[in-house]
């Protein structure tokens, strides 16, 4: 392709997303507002993941892109061919062979190591959003570390629920310092987010936000003494394949209530039934 | 008030503050001193600056002249020249606001039980038992029954928003609280009862206060000196009583006598 430039970014572009990037691994969890670009996909489908992703690449990269785990959803699918088309990239859908890793709410099953970049698309970065409306309030606690507000939503959520009923978008603090909005993974994959070899960057488009933990950042799930942040998932095993340990979706399979729970990480659970592993269904299928 | 605490220094000494709004005054070189246990009435007419002065007091505004030097755990400092993370810090813990409008202090999305936990978890508590337990005993002394505590403020009525900020403001075991017209917008038999209840916490928790109002009632009942503000100046100040019952500046005679007798 002549007629984009490398990664569809011109070079100036790219260098601004680059400065932001290294401003934000400096400062872990501190959102660094960028000059965010038009993208031709709308807001909403990972602008911001894209734009990291495009300044992150280079031609000798392998990337793979997931959308709530899956490899083959219509938005991850886009995305890849995008850079396929614009950077000229190997893509694959093994989370060990990828060197950048696009994702939308989900971290991989396969733990990631050393020198990969995981990028995250992220909505609404500022986790004291909906909380206080206004931006100039929010940067001044984020500044003077007034994060009260914050235990006030689990409080509430303790009020109503019972327990601590946020599932995802879990807020997390950083290194002791910045509370960050993880992007919106379930908060089963927050334990995941500290101590991570991997770097890992947060891009928002259309709220012109970038953030990043740093390889090894210590990453803590905010909680109460007396109700303990909880890492939940669905209380089954993959129908699959067999797998205890991983993200499920819940599948409605007819209207006749039956139900199925896969995981959601596409590439975990293929490769589990490639080494053999079975779960409820796969067994049904081969006993008849 | 209590003699057992004799001190030599005043808990807030205000030093010739003066506010500007461009050519027009807001308030102009107010100098008082409040001592621990103290309360504060501040009465004027719509316009006198008054809430100018409780706004600069407060830092909520800027003044341009004056000081403003309260009593910290670490003695006597300035206020406004306190950095801003410094100020915010005493606003949370060693002061309250209340204010006129509920609505300006609660949080309306929150329940009763959050709005008041929110200042004890701004410095740091973390455990929801305790929390709850100290939100109840706080609605339990502004008489409102625990089981309004997981109900939102848009369910109460104006009387009850209005304890309920004030218990959401000592929560925390403040020294000075500020009041912008607290009983505004309540009916009279409401307004006394809540006159009746702030008395009480004042005198039980020692707290200092600064009440600004245009009702002369809720000053004769609640505090101790009187300031009364004419055109962003004090034209007089004293003890309550004496004011009132022998007021010497020609306002404060109008004023005085503009009350309506039933």
């Amino acid at each position: 392709m002549t007629d984009y430039n490398f990664a569809y970014l011109d070079e100036q572009t790219k260098r601004m997303i680059r400065r932001a990037i290294l401003k934000g691994v400096a400062v872990p969890g501190y959102q660094v507002p960028f000059a965010s670009r038009e993208m031709p996909m709308p807001y909403g489908w990972g602008t911001g993941g894209v734009q990291v992703t495009a300044a992150c690449l280079t031609p000798d990269d392998r990337l793979k892109v997931i959308d709530q785990g899956a490899d083959d959803t219509t938005n991850a699918v886009s995305i890849r061919k995008f850079f396929q088309r614009t950077a000229g990239v190997a893509v694959t859908e093994a989370t060990a062979d990828a060197t950048v890793i696009q994702t939308r709410h989900r971290i991989p099953e396969h733990p990631l190591t050393e020198g990969q970049i995981l990028v995250y698309q992220v909505p609404i970065p500022e986790p004291l959003r909906f909380l206080e409306p206004r931006e100039t309030e929010t940067r001044k606690m984020h500044s003077l570390e007034e994060y009260g507000l914050m235990h006030v939503k689990l409080y509430e959520d303790i009020a109503r629920h019972g327990s601590i009923a946020t599932s995802y978008a879990y807020p997390v603090k950083v290194e002791g310092r910045y509370v960050m909005d993880p992007s919106p993974i379930p908060k089963f994959d927050n334990p995941k987010l500290s101590d991570n070899p991997a770097l890992q960057l947060f891009g928002a488009g259309r709220e012109q936000r970038i953030y990043a933990l740093p390889p090894y950042t210590h990453v803590v799930s905010l909680d109460f003494d007396d109700h303990p942040f909880q890492a939940s998932k669905a209380p089954h095993d993959c129908d699959l394949c067999g797998a205890p340990d991983s993200y499920l979706d819940e599948v409605i399979t007819d209207d006749a209530g039956s139900r199925m729970f896969v995981c959601s990480d596409t590439d975990f659970c293929r490769s589990r039934r490639e080494a053999g592993h079975a779960g409820r269904l796969t067994m049904q299928e081969a006993a008849e | 008030m209590k003699m057992d605490a004799i001190t030599a220094t005043p808990l807030l000494r205000v030093d010739r503050l003066t506010k500007r709004y461009g050519p027009r005054i807001g308030c102009a070189n107010v100098s008082f001193d409040l001592w621990p246990g103290e309360v504060l009435g501040i009465v004027g007419e719509s316009g006198s600056g008054k809430s100018t002065l409780l706004s600069c007091l407060a830092g909520h505004l800027t003044p341009d002249e004056g000081q403003v030097i309260f009593d910290t755990a670490q003695g006597p400092r300035d206020v406004l020249r306190m950095t801003e993370p410094e100020r915010r810090r005493l606003s949370r813990t060693h002061w309250a606001f209340v204010h006129q409008n509920p609505r300006d202090g609660l949080r309306m999305g929150v329940t009763a039980g959050g709005n008041v936990g929110e200042r004890l978890m701004a410095i740091g508590a973390r455990h929801y038992g305790g929390i709850r337990d100290k939100a109840t005993d706080w609605l339990g002394r502004v008489e409102i029954a625990a089981e309004r505590i997981d109900d939102r403020p848009s369910a109460f009525s104006g009387g009850m928003q209005q304890r309920l900020q004030i218990a959401r403001n000592l929560v925390t075991g403040p020294r000075l609280v500020f009041m912008d017209e607290p009983t505004g917008g309540l009916d009279v038999s409401v307004q006394a009862r809540l006159l009746d209840l702030l008395r009480g916490l004042v005198r039980e928790m020692g707290l200092s206060a600064i009440i600004v109002t245009h009702d002369l009632a809720v000053v004769r009942l609640l505090a101790d000196r009187l300031m009364v503000m004419k055109s962003g100046h004090v034209v007089e100040q004293g003890l309550t009583d004496q004011v009132l019952d022998d007021p010497q500046h020609p306002y404060t005679q109008l004023l005085v006598s503009s009350v309506l007798q039933v």
